[in-house]
């Protein structure tokens, strides 16, 4: 495989991620709008936000640290890096080796941390607050998220993402019952992760049972465009990790430059429909109380364990 | 033919009197359709006896020495029954306890139940007789819950849940049972049936019997009322109608260690070990040893019986499964005496009951004085059960612990202490029941105590001596139970 | 690891029965409770067809028809219509919380597995694989009716094992000889109806249909 035009399919990846991700956020929301009966923002929403908020001069409260204000280029580094190395468009692009799960999960988990601690920083009662409710959620959620990524590599007998793809896209159709539990074990964790329905609600600043929300209160302009930028990458990433496990078809290989059409296309596909589907889910369900969240876990957990035990009764 | 006749008669009976059973004399048709199948099962025991046994019907029922002659007991049992509960049922109709619907029920019921019973008892496939358990449990439930009072349907709701939880595990040992015997017999009917099953035995897979055996087990032990899964057993003799309490004792656990005993004799064949009859020493000695220690305990004069019903029946399984020519015509011996001793002893107990308007032991007094003869049933029935020498309950018992000593002396001390310690507890609330002073009332119906005298009889007679030809005929189904 | 389609599809229908199984362990409410219960059924109904068509077993298509009419549509228009008139609509409660319930469920599930393995190895039906699944669905069923209160949900844990039982019926050997299978239907069928009886007698006499109720009878 020739190097360079490896380098230039990474590139493409990573800047495609970087741009549609508040696409994704803009799409969600406009589909959820719909199903409201409302006729929402307009998928453009977001850019226009971000937009506005980097024009904008950035408050620090007097009190901030340091971590304070680097927590946001450190979340969206750390999240552009996760969706540059999903593989989105194509496999065996240079940073192939590092997209392994357990990889991944460390990621997000380095994110949070931060996160948490930037919430806590300014020493507000609502962001203190936010920051233990994270704390929680990820408590519960990595090891659902683990759970059903390891049934995926069963399967392939590797946690390397590319080689998932690999196994799973471009060999023989076969139905996995494992892969069904694990598919909804991790619809389960998405929605707990990026702060969506039952768990969270995205939308409003004004409930006290915010979690993501309230972390970031505190932060202004181009810091929370960040931010908000950050999370869309984060849901995108996501997405294209689910892509990548259950519905892997037509991700190309890197240098197929003929496959590049194809794999762009399916990929918008994929993403129109789990977004609508993901706005469906929120429409349909109501938001938890926040301590029916380990429950809600608790069963995607349950799912990726029952996936990983079907999986060696029926699939070895 | 008289095999269509036993069973045609108690179906044909379940559905006339479900139509009739208000009327003033359906407690007398009751009897005489029992009657009836009594005879039809007389006949087929006299053809079985003479003839050797009979395959019918398609291969469907199978009759042997074993099976014809717990055929003969049961519908000789629920013909006395009938005979006791004649009077019993007319004095709880008049003491409001019923309605005439509910009578129509319980007539209708108890046919079907007999029916019931006797399909599980002749059938030859284990398919089936999974069906007639349930239709036994099904038709016990309705009668169990027929005073329809709190505590009835509370004992009703428990049976019901128990054995139904209890039949699926046995349905399962079957599914089993039937997926072991496909692989030899070829998939279809015949591999279901026993007789099918013992040629082949020596082929089936061991690994997959063994584990029906337990669910099986599990299953048919819920309704033998083996410890632990007798928790129905107490409450659901206590709050039924006393003949049921009666049919329930003497048949009804009788017929599901049946079941057990046709597997275990197959299991063990197929693994030539004694696996399935350890298993049932096991929950038989446990069954002995605990109910006999909550027999002190028991308040209630039904209850105290149940917990015996538990503790013979302990004593049959453990009897069954240690096996060998003795200890398996001992355990015959027990289920027949047992049968009559019990039923007898329910009846004495229903009247008495019934005279004292309450179940509890501490208000029962003076059964002598107000009415020797049903303080005489109660009495020598307590003895024979408890097994006083002349009865046969004695006999029976000898000859299982001779048979424990030489074949497994380590559980001899268990029967015994076991034996002695429900000994000293029956025995000391029977005796102030009879012999304390009276506080009876007068019954406005002349209770029927003649079945308690004739079953004591009998079981006074086996303890004496026991008629060659009977004597032959235990040994033959002791040698098929092995 | 080449199965053909008609084994993955059952082997698809076992996985949702399992995953059915501990969605009516954790369900909250009696009408959904039911309606996962047909659900079940439904399932259960094209496995069995499944296993009909790909080994031409005849009396398979009539279990699965009495499946069908049985505990897809007759059972739950029964139970339906008893919620109806006995107006009991209140969630149900669960004795213990529902992640504890999950994590026995799992366990069940391990034991089950390892129970069924063995026997599996000696089948040689397309689903042998299944029977693991099929015993993990009877266990769930039986902590079902452990760990709930009200009569009707014990009702239906029964139900749902009578299920389980079938589809290892199925499993394993193709389906028990035909004569069974329709005594074990009138038997179900039967049971039900008197249980439907039981109902309005248990609400006469306590007026609630809380099994807790249906505690008196102890040891004294």
């Amino acid at each position: 495989m020739n190097v360079a035009s490896g380098i230039v399919f990474q590139i493409l990846q990573s800047v495609l991620v970087l741009l549609i991700a508040p696409l994704m956020v803009g799409w969600v929301n406009q589909c959820r709008a719909w199903l409201q009966n409302k006729s929402g923002p307009g998928i453009w929403q977001p850019y226009k936000v971000l937009n506005k908020l980097f024009h904008k001069d950035a408050v620090l409260a007097h009190n901030a640290s340091p971590l304070f204000w680097a927590t946001p280029y450190i979340l969206f580094g750390s999240m552009w890096l996760a969706g540059g190395i999903v593989p989105v468009l194509a496999t065996s692009l240079p940073f192939a080796p590092a997209a392994d799960v357990i990889a991944l999960v460390g990621l997000f988990a380095f994110a949070r941390v931060f996160i948490a601690l930037a919430g806590m920083d300014v020493g507000t009662s609502f962001g203190t607050l936010g920051a233990r409710r994270e704390m929680m959620i990820g408590f519960l959620a990595e090891p659902a998220m683990l759970m059903t990524l390891f049934t995926a590599s069963l399967i392939s007998q590797s946690t390397s993402l590319v080689t998932i793809v690999e196994t799973l896209g471009h060999g023989d159709l076969v139905i996995y019952p494992s892969m069904a539990f694990a598919a909804a074990g991790f619809v389960m964790v998405l929605l707990a992760e990026n702060g969506r329905i039952p768990i969270d609600n995205p939308s409003t600043h004004l409930e006290l049972t915010m979690i993501h929300e309230a972390m970031i209160l505190e932060y202004s302009a181009r810091h929370l465009a960040l931010v908000e930028w950050a999370a869309s990458l984060k849901l995108t990433a996501y997405v294209t990790i689910g892509i990548a496990i259950f519905v892997p078809w037509g991700i190309a290989q890197a240098g197929d430059w003929a496959g590049i059409p194809v794999a762009l296309a399916a990929l918008a596909l994929k993403l129109t429909i789990a977004g609508a589907g993901l706005a469906l889910l929120e429409a349909l369900s109501a938001k938890m109380r926040i301590f029916r969240a380990p429950e809600f876990l608790g069963t995607a957990f349950m799912l990726a364990t029952l996936g990983m035990l079907v999986h060696f009764l029926l699939e070895t | 033919m008289e095999l269509l006749v036993l069973l045609l008669v108690p179906f044909a009976g379940g559905l006339v009197l479900a139509l009739w059973g208000h009327r003033s004399l359906a407690p007398e048709l009751n009897s005489g359709i029992s009657l009836l199948t009594f005879l039809a099962s007389a006949a087929l025991t006299a053809r079985i006896i003479a003839d050797g046994p009979l395959l019918v019907w398609d291969q469907m029922f199978f009759v042997d020495s074993f099976n014809v002659f717990l055929v003969a007991l049961t519908a000789f049992v629920s013909f006395t029954t009938t005979l006791f509960s004649r009077p019993y049922m007319r004095i709880e109709l008049q003491k409001g306890k019923l309605t005439p619907g509910r009578l129509r029920l319980y007539h209708s019921m108890y046919q079907m139940f007999t029916f019931a019973m006797l399909v599980v008892l002749l059938t030859n496939s284990v398919g089936i007789l999974w069906v007639a358990m349930e239709a036994a449990t099904l038709t016990t439930v309705l009668l169990i819950s027929l005073y329809r009072t709190p505590a009835s349907l509370e004992a009703a709701w428990k049976y019901f849940i128990l054995c139904g939880v209890g039949l699926a595990q046995a349905l399962f040992g079957t599914i089993l049972l039937y997926f072991a015997a496909e692989k030899v017999l070829g998939a279809g009917g015949t591999a279901l049936l026993w007789t099918h099953l013992y040629e082949v035995k020596g082929q089936l897979e061991p690994t997959v019997l063994a584990l029906s055996f337990v669910f099986l087990l599990v299953g048919y032990g819920t309704k033998v009322g083996l410890v632990p899964l007798h928790n129905w057993l107490p409450d659901a003799h206590a709050e039924g109608p006393t003949p049921i309490s009666a049919v329930l004792s003497g048949l009804l656990l009788n017929v599901a260690l049946y079941s057990i005993i046709r597997a275990k004799v197959l299991v063990d064949g197929a693994l030539g070990s004694h696996f399935a009859g350890n298993l049932m020493m096991g929950f038989g000695l446990l069954s002995v040893v605990v109910a006999a220690f909550l027999l002190p305990r028991q308040k209630d004069i039904k209850r105290l019986f149940a917990y015996s019903s538990i503790e013979h029946m302990g004593l049959m399984t453990f009897a069954f499964g240690m096996g060998g020519p003795v200890a398996s015509f001992a355990g015959m011996l027990h289920m027949t005496v047992h049968s009559l001793t019990k039923s007898a002893i329910f009846f004495a107990v229903g009247h008495a009951a019934q005279k004292s308007g309450t179940q509890i032991m501490a208000d029962i007094r003076g059964l002598i004085d107000s009415n020797p003869t049903i303080g005489w049933g109660l009495m020598l029935g307590s003895l024979a059960i408890l097994g006083m020498p002349p009865f046969g309950v004695f006999t029976s018992e000898f000859m299982l612990l001779t048979a424990t000593m030489h074949e497994q002396p380590w559980a001899t001390p268990f029967l015994l202490v076991a034996l002695g310690v429900s000994f000293a507890a029956i025995f000391g609330k029977v005796q102030p029941m009879v012999f304390g002073v009276a506080t009876l009332q007068r019954l406005p119906h002349r209770p029927a105590l003649l079945p308690v005298f004739v079953h004591l009889g009998i079981v006074l007679l086996l303890g004496l001596y026991i008629p060659p030809y009977l004597a032959v005929w235990y040994r033959q189904a002791a040698q098929l139970v092995g | 690891m080449n199965l053909p389609l008609h084994a993955q599809i059952i082997n698809l229908c076992a996985a949702l029965l399992l995953l059915l199984a501990f969605a009516m362990l954790t369900q909250r409410r009696i009408r959904s409770l039911i309606n996962l219960f047909s659900a079940q059924g439904l399932v259960l109904v094209i496995s069995t067809l499944t296993v009909a068509y790909a080994t031409h077993q005849t009396h398979l298509y009539y279990s699965a028809l009495l499946t069908l009419v049985l505990k897809v549509m007759l059972l739950p228009w029964i139970m339906h219509r008893l919620i109806r008139k006995l107006n009991v609509r209140w969630d149900v409660e669960s004795v213990l919380n529902i992640p504890a319930t999950l994590l026995i469920g799992i366990v069940l599930v391990i034991f089950a597995f390892n129970l069924a393995a063995p026997i599996s190895q000696f089948s040689d039906t397309i689903a042998k694989s299944t029977l693991g699944i099929a015993t993990a669905c009877i266990f769930l069923a039986f902590l079902m009716m452990i760990t709930r209160r009200k009569a009707i949900s014990q009702v239906i844990g029964f139900l749902a094992m009578e299920n389980g039982l079938f589809f290892a019926a199925t499993s394993a050997t193709y389906g028990m000889p035909m004569v069974v299978e329709l005594g074990i239907a009138l038997d179900v069928l039967v049971g039900t109806l008197i249980f439907g009886v039981f109902f309005f007698h248990i609400r006469e006499k306590f007026e609630s249909l809380d099994i807790h109720h249906l505690e008196k009878l102890k040891e004294r």
